[in-house]
């Protein structure tokens, strides 16, 4: 089981600011089960979202968005409302939200954090992983994690040791930042790589106490 | 080093010279410091690096509190690659107390690249976030905004890669490095005047001080070497067939020579220039001759 909480409404809010129209996309896996994404939570976030003047093109749920090739599928036929918004809500974990990026070449904003991914050996065959930070930074990355992509996770820009677009631990490893350097840039949202980020909040990667009772974080208590 | 402080130098437009001290695998520092004393009436400040290349040796901390005994001005370099963000802090109190003001803030390599290459790399903070939490202790308070007993002063600087691509990746980060308060910028080693010359174009905008980087040329094997692992570096081909066609004791000299015809044309392109012998300390009175200073 892999576990997802809310981000506040107020920072969903800000991460959307410059966009009019959004997608909503939730995951019917564990963020579900974990009530990121189910039908209740989706629609509170809708209303939200309507009353602070943002028009919804549509929505959709998917089960299992870590399997790229099902999401593909399945968005497919929601084409022509996806292509009305200009960016998407993704509520699930940073793999599922991460697949939406690689696959809709939008804006993806996490309304979630990931905050373990528990003994989960779920499905994701492609190479995005997830790095459970609890400070989901998809939004600003172009759906890019710069925790699991950077070798040394960085969350403000590039160091200065890639060549030829390598990382500078391996000649095979892709550079993550000039990745999301050129999915901002294909996206047309480079203004996102200049906000500055506090450094990370290594608390969050500690799951509450409260948490650990439940049964989302452990299925067999 | 006549008394008045790099900071003021470059606040007063004078054309400053930084060089640079590695500091030893080991604690045999005292070759290094006389290396130094070649050098004293020639340069501004010291660069003292942290532990380069990911590789253990003596700590910049220290090597920077030996110069200031001995009457250099130091420019210690911090990367966030082994500590976290209390032993950072903690550092910065401490070069204060030491009268170390010249901070220079670094993400750092990555210790795969190193000697211990097991070691775990922290990176708690990056270079712009270093500058940040600098600039937070000067004004009394920690990054979590607790009262300090005591204001510390630095004089930040950061660096940059004008041959680095995407350029633009580079430039966005020096922006932020700046609104998180570094006040000069060091370049990774210059070989190409016409890129660097471009690339202070680009940067005119923010108007900051920045000090062009030359790394003295030992050979055309160097020179390659550079070109196929140094992030940022391209030697171009000319300068590796000089170094190539020279005979094995004619290679200081062509060295100097290469490294004195990017200074002059640095001249007027830049604020200053910092220079890395990598162990070449010797020949620096000579290149800063030639390139008429």
């Amino acid at each position: 089981m892999l576990y997802t909480e809310m981000k506040s409404f107020e920072e969903i809010r800000m991460c959307v600011d410059s966009e009019k129209d959004l997608f909503l996309l939730g995951c019917g896996g564990c963020a579900d089960v974990c009530k990121t994404a189910d039908e209740k939570t989706i629609s509170e976030i809708e209303a939200k979202l309507k009353e602070a003047g943002k028009n919804i093109t549509g929505k959709l749920t998917v089960d299992f968005m870590c399997s790229k090739t099902l999401l593909a599928k399945r968005v497919a036929r929601y084409q022509q409302l996806l292509d009305n918004a200009s960016g998407i809500i993704v509520f699930a974990c940073g793999i599922g939200i991460q697949c939406a990026a690689a696959i809709l070449d939008k804006s993806v904003y996490p309304a979630t954090n990931t905050l373990s991914l528990g003994g989960f050996q779920g499905l994701w065959p492609g190479e995005e992983r997830c790095g459970q930070c609890g400070t989901c930074y998809l939004g600003i990355t172009g759906g890019i994690c710069p925790i699991t992509f950077c070798a040394k996770e960085l969350v403000n820009g590039a160091c200065g040791g890639a060549k030829d677009g390598k990382c500078e631990i391996k000649t095979d490893k892709e550079c993550g930042w000039i990745l999301i350097y050129e999915r901002l840039r294909k996206i047309q949202r480079l203004d996102l790589l200049k906000q500055t980020q506090n450094p990370r909040n290594f608390k969050k990667m500690e799951p509450d106490s409260e948490l650990r009772k439940t049964i989302h974080f452990a299925i067999d208590k | 080093m006549d008394g008045k402080t790099l900071g003021q130098k470059l606040q007063a437009g004078k054309f400053v010279i930084t060089s640079e001290i590695g500091p030893p695998k080991g604690i045999n520092i005292e070759p290094h410091l006389k290396e130094a004393e070649y050098l004293k009436e020639k340069v501004d400040a010291f660069n003292v690096t942290d532990l380069q290349s990911s590789v253990l040796r003596l700590g910049s901390l220290a090597v920077s509190k030996l110069l200031i005994e001995r009457g250099f001005e130091p420019v210690f370099q911090m990367t966030c690659r082994d500590r976290n963000r209390l032993a950072l802090q903690s550092d910065l109190l401490s070069a204060s107390v030491f009268g170390i003001k010249n901070i220079l803030c670094l993400t750092g390599d990555h210790p795969f690249l190193g000697d211990h290459p097991d070691a775990k790399p922290v990176f708690d903070l990056d270079s712009v976030s270093l500058l940040r939490v600098a600039g937070q202790l000067m004004t009394g308070r920690d990054m979590m905004g607790n009262e300090l007993d005591g204001r510390p002063e630095f004089f930040l600087g950061a660096v940059a890669s004008p041959a680095y691509q995407p350029i633009e990746l580079q430039i966005i980060k020096m922006e932020k490095k700046i609104e998180a308060g570094a006040k000069f910028f060091q370049t990774q080693a210059v070989y190409d005047l016409h890129d660097f010359e471009k690339f202070m174009r680009m940067v005119a905008r923010y108007n900051i001080p920045v000090l062009g980087g030359i790394v003295l040329l030992k050979t055309a094997g160097m020179a390659k070497y550079m070109n196929e692992n140094v992030a940022g570096v391209n030697v171009p081909d000319h300068y590796i067939q000089m170094m190539a066609r020279a005979k094995k004791e004619e290679r200081p000299k062509i060295s100097i020579q290469i490294a004195a015809e990017l200074i002059k044309g640095m001249k007027n392109l830049c604020q200053g220039i910092h220079i890395m012998p990598l162990g070449w300390e010797r020949y620096v009175p000579q290149v800063l001759e030639a390139s008429g200073f």
